[in-house]
């Protein structure tokens, strides 16, 4: 399986705000942050076509996701997971005592995982936490 | 006759229009339409009116189900879970209002808990470096009328704060700004191409994580020194156009973001950017704004601020208010297992903290005080709905640049639900009597 290496960060999306007020139990809220964004050369390099489900890895956690063309791109070595607990099994939690994770600048492998099931907000933390 | 409901405030982010136009049916009872809000504004008022929305606490059983509790059981539970604990972590705070954040900061100091809002994932970084190096600041009102030039740095507020450009920063035709968008120069500093950046005269975009150097690079360009051919993957010929634009102006803001406060450097890279400002004003004036998230967020900070001394991360666990972030703060606290019960009110570390925190929530007594669901309520054992602040009960609330507004009641909780004010003030009744049985 080709697997790429790229630099993760994280934010807010207005598709993330919107579904987030209407639930997060919704399906809406998967749709908008169970996602990673790339760019046309990054799905490339993976050999797959976009809203191909891909798993993404590191030190910290790893996370199904779909892999979505970057609507605001491109941006080459960059990936976007929206804010959301999709984001946050991959996110580092140090915070090098001063209080604040490291949402922003977190290396992560993506290879494709087009028979694994992106859980919704509620499934994925249950599954992690209880 | 249509029944509008003017000049309502929305509880969304830290912009706090104040101009929304509610539509509600004859009786008054339920929301139809939402005029002038942004797209998440709407969503919040409208989903407050879900059909499938929750009235009453419910309480995780023993095998994974759910039970509805009323909320006098909930008061009971909550008030013996913070007296119980020796060192309960009370998050949250910033999706309230500030007399709500009030009768919490009574039952922080009741209980000895470690009170902590949510600039300690958002703009805790600003707070520190505020109270390191200062800040020159002004009102959304003043970049009204007077700003032309506007930094983004590490924002992108086509998607995070939707009407700040359109009321404040870029197209509102102020005083001095007569000509609206024309009037203003906007530059985007971002390792995206984002819509903002799309809008912006001039976009820079970074090397992610090199904001510290680029910022320290404009204060050498500021004095016309030298730099080498480019700095964080921006020529300096770009970097010498910026600083003399910026010098140029009459009044140049720079608004940043969680580009700053959540990459590596952090606060030093806010320590940065505010002297970068500081810089500026040898020249021309200029000013420098956190966008705040949460609506308010920002009063939070306000109230602890005057009640405790510290904006965030205040430990009252002693007896006494402490301040010691990376000690004191959420994250730190519930990765080195410091706390043993967990009090959530107005926000979502299940959504938001990284998962390795919610991992050690999901296995202390805990309590949610939430009106939706939320990966939050998912793992806590006991979630409290509550009304919508800012659509179902009014209260003060502070914009990201410090102005208290109050927010609007526009339409009654479903019967019989609590706000978390009145939720709050009975658990603090509570509390009283259990120790002083």
């Amino acid at each position: 399986m080709p697997a790429i290496e790229l630099n993760l960060i994280s934010g807010r999306t207005i598709q993330q705000g919107v579904s987030m007020e209407h639930g997060k139990e919704k399906h809406a809220y998967t749709l908008a942050c169970g996602i990673v964004e790339l760019d046309p050369e990054d799905f490339k390099a993976l050999g797959i076509y976009v809203n191909t489900n891909v798993r993404l890895k590191n030190e910290f956690g790893e996370i199904v996701v779909k892999a979505v063309e970057a609507e605001q791109g491109p941006n080459p070595g960059l990936c976007w997971v929206p804010m959301g607990p999709w984001a946050n099994m991959v996110t580092n939690p140090r915070t090098y005592s001063m209080g604040l994770p490291t949402f922003k600048g977190v290396p992560v492998t993506i290879e494709p995982a087009p028979e694994e099931k992106v859980l919704d907000s509620i499934e994925l933390i249950e599954a992690v936490c209880l | 006759m249509s029944n509008i409901v003017t000049d309502v405030v929305c509880p969304f982010c830290g912009t706090l229009c104040d101009d929304l136009e509610v539509e509600l049916s004859e009786d008054g009872t339920k929301i139809l339409n939402v005029y002038n809000a942004c797209a998440i504004g709407a969503a919040k008022f409208l989903h407050s009116q879900a059909s499938d929305r929750l009235t009453r606490p419910r309480m995780r059983q023993e095998d994974g189900s759910w039970k509805e509790v009323s909320y006098e059981d909930a008061i009971e539970y909550t008030a013996n879970l913070l007296e119980n604990a020796r060192k309960p972590l009370m998050y949250g705070w910033s999706s309230t209002s500030c007399d709500a954040q009030g009768v919490g900061s009574e039952l922080g100091e009741l209980t000895g808990g470690m009170m902590d809002n949510t600039a300690t994932v958002c703009h805790g970084s600003t707070l520190i470096a505020v109270q390191d190096v200062g800040v020159p600041g002004c009102t959304l009102g003043e970049v009204r009328n007077r700003a032309d030039r506007i930094v983004f740095w590490g924002c992108n507020p086509a998607h995070a704060h939707p009407r700040h450009m359109s009321r404040y920063s870029i197209y509102p035709r102020g005083f001095f700004t007569g000509k609206g968008s024309k009037s203003r120069k906007m530059y985007v500093v971002d390792p995206r191409k984002t819509d903002s950046a799309n809008m912006a005269d001039v976009h820079l975009q970074i090397e992610q994580g090199r904001d510290y150097e680029l910022l320290d690079a404009l204060r050498v360009a500021l004095k016309g020194e030298w730099l080498p051919d480019a700095v964080a993957g921006i020529p300096k010929k770009q970097i010498y156009e910026l600083a003399e634009s910026l010098k140029e102006g009459r009044f140049s803001v720079i608004f940043f973001g969680m580009g700053l406060t959540h990459t590596l450097g952090k606060n030093h890279n806010i320590d940065a950017a505010i002297s970068l400002t500081r810089d500026l004003n040898d020249y021309t004036k200029a000013s420098i704004m956190p966008m705040r998230g949460h609506y308010n967020v920002t009063g939070s900070g306000q109230v602890w601020g005057w009640q405790f001394g510290y904006p965030f991360c205040v430990d009252l666990s002693r007896g006494f208010a402490r301040y010691n972030p990376g000690e004191t703060s959420s994250n730190d606290l519930l990765s080195r297992g410091e706390v043993d019960a967990v009090f959530v009110l107005g926000s979502d570390p299940g959504a938001h903290f990284p998962m390795s925190s919610n991992k050690v929530i999901a296995k202390l007594p805990s309590v949610a005080i939430d009106p939706h669901i939320t990966p939050t309520t998912a793992i806590c054992k006991l979630h409290v709905p509550v009304a919508f602040v800012g659509v179902e009960v009014g209260g003060c609330a502070y914009r990201m640049d410090n102005v208290p507004i109050e927010t609007r009641k526009v339409v009654d909780p479903p019967e019989g639900m609590m706000t978390d004010e009145e939720f709050l003030a009975a658990v603090v009744v509570r509390v009283k009597e259990l120790q002083e049985a």
